[in-house]
């Protein structure tokens, strides 16, 4: 499978979970499991065009999307600046109203919702891998 | 994504239907200070039609509930949460923010 280029719009959103939704419902994953792909795939996704391209127009990122028999695999792979998802600290889910904090919470999910999340700067850019495997 | 307002005698229904992420969250966040802005600080947003929810638009609920909290003047309850978006909720840790109700016209009730 070849990846995918989007520009680094939130138009594109729709597209991309469209795209690996239809991945993991061809490879047999349950509702909640495509739903929980879409939306790590999406907080992935948002944090890349929010930071790492924050300020540059017309950029844009590839997305690939592979199954094997026991899982899914997202690999994101964009050239803006380097953003670590595990530098930023989790919110505390516990906190009451006035004292929860907003930002960190696209981060937690993906790392709630994926089995393995791995973040790795390459010369050909900063690659987001995100692993699903079938409950 | 389409919101719809509904007014009843003690708060107003935010209908969302289709989806909130970074693209549309921004304009469930206007429908909100909207609703805000005219001095309405009890809502019910009913999710009834809404089928995707990112932490684009939890954010923008959490920024609302603190708005609407403020001074106890009033509160936003959740109702009809689709199954998939009750779970997220969940895992964010958002549930013990917001009161849930199964049925809208129970939550509008509630006030």
């Amino acid at each position: 499978m070849t990846a995918l280029t989007f520009p680094a719009k939130f138009e594109y959103l729709d597209e991309i979970r469209d795209f690996v939704g239809g991945q993991a419902r061809a490879s047999g994953f349950s509702e909640k499991d495509i739903y929980s792909v879409q939306l790590a795939a999406d907080e992935a996704v948002s944090n890349i065009i929010e930071h790492a391209y924050e300020g540059i127009p017309n950029a844009s990122f590839e997305l690939d999307c592979d199954c094997d028999n026991d899982r899914l695999v997202i690999t994101v792979l964009d050239h803006g600046r380097s953003f670590d998802p595990s530098k930023v600290a989790a919110p505390d889910i516990k906190a009451d109203l006035s004292d929860r904090k907003i930002g960190g919470l696209g981060i937690f999910l993906m790392r709630k919702l994926m089995d393995e999340v791995r973040y790795e700067i390459t010369p050909s850019g900063n690659r987001l891998t995100l692993v699903k495997r079938k409950g | 994504m389409e919101v719809a307002i509904k007014e009843f005698k003690h708060c107003n229904m935010v209908s969302v239907k289709g989806r909130v992420d970074s693209a549309t969250a921004p304009q469930f966040t206007q429908t909100l200070d909207a609703q805000m802005d005219k001095g309405v600080f009890k809502m019910v947003v009913d999710m009834s039609a809404l089928e995707y929810m990112s932490s684009a638009g939890f954010r923008a609920l959490l920024a609302a509930q603190r708005n609407c909290k403020r001074y106890n003047r009033g509160e936003i309850f959740l109702a009809s949460v689709p199954v998939r978006i009750r779970e997220a909720l969940e895992l964010a840790g958002f549930t013990e923010l917001f009161k849930t109700f199964g049925d809208p016209l129970e939550a509008v009730g509630n006030f």
